[in-house]
Parts: C-alpha cells; structure tokens; sequence
C-alpha cells in the first residue's frame, strides 16, 4: 500500500529533527510526536523523547502506551523541561492557530487579546521556547486563517522580533503542514517553499497561503517514508492510526 | 509539633475578598479541587486566581469569583481548551495576565526567595511583554544582554493537593511530577494542603522514596484530609483521571441551563454529597 499523506507529514516531521543529536526532541501534535519517534528509531537514535508526562522513554512506543510498556532512562517533570528549555538543549514542534510569513505564531487569542473574540490556550511556553532553541511547527490545516499576513497575538516569536545578538538563540527550521515542507530564507527571514507532498501542486499551496510565499525554481517534491520507515509507522509507533484523525487520508 | 488538621469550610474561611490565591497541580492533573469546590460554596469573591489553569480556574470563573486570572495556559489537557474559562473571557467576566508559563514559575520563585524579580530570555520580542506593560527590562552588569525582569507572584493564599500528609503539615507526593506545589506554597502567606490521606510521620518514608516527600511543615499552615479530594482531576497512582465526568463538566458549559443543571447536582451540596453523586454516575 503506498504512503498515505499523513504517513508523509510524520517523515517531513522527523526530517525536522535530522542533525539535532542528543537533545529533547519535543512535539504538540500526533503527527510530530510520531515525527521525533520516527527521528529516533531512524536515523537519529541520541534524541531524547519524552512520554508527555514526566518520563523520557527509551524504546519505541506506540503512542498512547500504558506505563508498565515503557523503558524509562530517565526524569522530566516540568520544572526540569524549564532548565533544558533554557539551556537550549531541545527543539520542539509546536502547533500554531495562525502563523504569519516570519514564523510569529499565536496560541493565545483571536481578536483582540484584551476582548477576545476566541479565546485559545495561552502562550503556554511558545515565547520561552522560541527565544530559547531550535522550533519547528506543524500544521495538519494549511489554509489562508492559518497562514495569515498578521497574527493577532505574537506567542512564538517571529524571525522579523529575532534580532541578533539580543535573540542569538532563536531559530526557526521548518513548518510541516499537510499539503508541503516550508523553511525560512536566511537573508529576509521569509518563510519558503521547500517541497510539496506528493499529489499537491505549487499553486494549491500558494493559494492555501494568506501571505506572499517565497517560491524558489527548484521545489521539489517531500520524500514519503521508505520500506523500514513505513512498517516502524504502521506496526510499531502508531498501531491504531491516530495519524488519520489529524490528516484525513 | 503542631497539629494542623482542619476541615475545608475552616481553611475557606481564612479568604478574604480580593484576595490573590495560587492553585498548585497543572492542566487537569492533581488539582486541590475538594478546595476549590468548598471555595465554590463560600462567599468570597474578587479573587485574583494565579494557576497553571485547568479547571480549578474554569470553575472559579463560571462560580463568579473571579476578578482576575493570572495564567501561562488553561486547559483540561484530554479537552485542550478549558470553556468555562474560555466563556468567561470571550464575555469580558474576567480579567487576564498572560505569562509565559516558565515566566510563572519564576515569578513563584522570586516570591518565594523574596527577590525582587528573576531574570529571564522567556517572552523577549512576544507580545507577553505588550499586554504586560509593567513587565521591565534589566541590563546584565556583567555584559552588555538585556533580559526581562520577572516581578514576584506572591500570594495571599495557596491550595496544593497532594497524596500524603501528617498532621504537622509534611505533604508526600506519589505521583510521577511535583509540578510547582512547593514554590506556590512558598510564595504564600497562608499555605494550605489538602491530601488523600492524613497518615503517621513514622509512616511517610514507608510510602515513597525520601524524594516524594516535597513539602515540609515548615511551608504549612493546615492540613485537610479531602479524600478524592482531586477529582475529576488526576491523582496517579491514587486514581486517574475521570475522564467521563470531566466531559460532563466540559459540556455544561454549552448553555445557562447545562451550567445550571450541573450546578445543581454537583455543587449545591457538601463534598459528600458531591462524591456520593460521583459515584451515583
């Protein structure tokens, strides 16, 4: 059976975290936490992973796993994610209700946020984070609501708010959405085409995009997952497919 | 050593309107909700509620208690987004201070080491520092980085549930994360902790590695014996979450008469009454 489009987005997610070594590999979402466990099974194996409560996992878990199936190496109760968030020894892929094309993301609110017309989670860690190491988002909705010209609350900061040396820390590497792969040019910090998933044209993600995208000549197409990659995301990392309830094959 | 058992009703009624409360537990995990719930029942109001929001903060609001939140997020964590709290915004109930979450946590601990702030990268170039006017910028005098400046959270009052406790108020906690309960009791005036069980100091260390035992009497002022007393919230490895009721919670409120009819099964009563109806189903 060939790749569905969301076994695509988990690939793009841990491509994300390819070079990162031995760091908290972090991930909101169900496609990028199979993402950074793809990322460790693969071609990655010193990410740390956490189980989402306060235990960094050591064998390749199905998600929603009970406890007495986990190899537990080690402690990450909140307070301890603050000290790596600061030392910077983490990247993570955060969700994003609206993200503009320098990469600020709001969380928070829509509308104003002193009335707000929808009230969101709240900035959570998404400053912190973003002022402190390597971020990547993910998307499974690419369309022009989510990808605006203007967010309406700056949670994670942008690359147009990251000026050096003050905000020398502050990367941005990829955002995965559910039609493409973007990154940001390193000139203007303007978010760009990388690739597009297999069936998605060029101009479908253009017209997704409530913002001018940077278009280079040479986009390609994203990779899906090879024939090891595909069996550790259908048999061992997501047995139930709760992939599907984030991008509808 | 002192004993400071008390009941809720006798901790509740040390509250005073416009008071500035922490709640320890985070999300929808070991929240001092037996304490919420009598706080519900009470006629204190004005409450500045400062969290790490689940819905010791949605049921505070949609009770009319609060005046303002101070918050990084608010949710239910299995329901991301919290409603009550989210209603209570969305119709100007309440007023808001966002903070970065590692932000709040600072700011507890500035409290508690009564230091005039913590230095921070955390919020630098967000709009956390727009709708924080009073949030300031400090100079490092060792090189020329300018950070933020976090002010302390102190706290009139703070709530921390947790799985043991003795009468002198030495709390244990089983669970696999201490959140930040020891910080929000000690950025306290007055420090309260509720607990699964009141046991024998002799007993604590039987229970747990010396580790679990995270909050000293010396961070207590009372100690109340709330049974159950997290529910609907987690409190592993005592029980889980209740997930079912906790929609229950969630979808009442979709209207006036939802809210209303929840109110009336579950919080017109004493907490005995609201565990009895509990296990009713």
């Amino acid at each position: 059976m060939s790749p569905t489009r969301a076994e695509v987005c988990v690939v793009a997610c841990a491509e994300a975290f390819r070079g990162d070594g031995e760091i908290l590999a972090s991930a909101m979402g169900t496609v990028s936490m199979l993402g950074a466990r793809l990322a460790r099974a693969t071609f990655e194996p010193d990410l740390l992973v956490s189980d989402g409560e306060a235990y960094l996992v050591a064998n390749d878990l199905p998600l929603g796993a009970g406890d007495q199936e986990k190899v537990v190496e080690s402690w990450l109760p909140f307070r301890a994610v603050f000290d790596l968030v600061w030392s910077g020894r983490r990247h993570v892929i955060m969700g994003a209700t609206q993200i503009d094309r320098f990469g600020n993301q709001n969380i928070s609110c829509i509308g104003e946020w002193a009335h707000p017309k929808v009230q969101l989670l709240g900035s959570r860690g998404a400053p912190g984070n973003t002022a402190n190491h390597t971020t990547s988002y993910w998307i499974p909705n690419h369309g022009p609501r989510v990808f605006v010209e203007h967010v309406d609350f700056v949670s994670g900061i942008g690359n147009d708010r990251a000026e050096p040396p003050l905000y020398g820390f502050h990367e941005i590497r990829r955002v995965v959405s559910n039609l493409a792969v973007m990154d940001f040019e390193a000139r203007t910090g303007e978010m760009r085409l990388v690739s597009v998933h297999p069936g998605v044209t060029v101009e479908e993600v253009v017209a997704a995009t409530g913002f001018e995208l940077l278009v280079p000549d040479d986009v390609g197409e994203t990779r899906g997952p090879d024939r090891k990659e595909l069996r550790l995301i259908r048999r061992v990392l997501d047995p139930d497919g709760l992939r599907d309830a984030e991008v509808p094959a | 050593m002192t004993d400071k058992r008390a009941t809720a009703a006798e901790v509740v009624s040390e509250l005073r309107d416009g008071m500035t409360i922490g709640i320890g537990g985070w999300g929808s995990r070991r929240k001092p909700m037996a304490l919420v719930r009598e706080i519900v029942r009470s006629p204190v109001k004005d409450l500045t509620v400062a969290s790490y929001g689940g819905p010791d903060v949605g049921l505070l609001c949609a009770t009319g208690k609060v005046r303002k939140v101070v918050y990084g997020f608010v949710s239910l964590d299995s329901i991301p987004l919290e409603p009550h709290f989210r209603g209570a915004r969305e119709r100007g109930e309440v007023q808001a201070r966002e903070l970065d979450e590692g932000m709040f946590y600072l700011a507890l601990l500035a409290a508690a080491h009564r230091l005039p702030f913590m230095p921070t990268r955390a919020g630098l170039g967000s709009d956390i520092l727009k709708v924080n006017p009073d949030l300031k910028m400090v100079g490092s005098p060792y090189s020329e980085e300018e950070v933020v400046a976090v002010p302390p959270l102190r706290l009139d009052a703070a709530f921390v549930h947790v799985h043991r406790a003795d009468a002198g108020g030495n709390g244990q906690i089983l669970g696999p994360d201490p959140y930040f309960d020891d910080l929000f009791l000690m950025a306290a005036e007055r420090r309260y902790v509720s607990c699964e069980r009141v046991i024998d100091t002799a007993e604590l260390a039987k229970e747990g590695p010396v580790q679990t035992l995270r909050v000293n009497r010396a961070m207590t002022d009372a100690v109340v014996e709330t049974p159950n007393g997290a529910h609907f919230t987690s409190c592993v490895p005592d029980y889980g979450r209740d997930e079912g009721f906790q929609k229950v919670y969630a979808d009442s409120a979709r209207d006036p008469d939802a809210w209303a009819t929840f109110h009336a099964r579950y919080l017109d009563g004493t907490e005995d009454d609201y565990q009895r109806e509990v296990r009713a189903g």
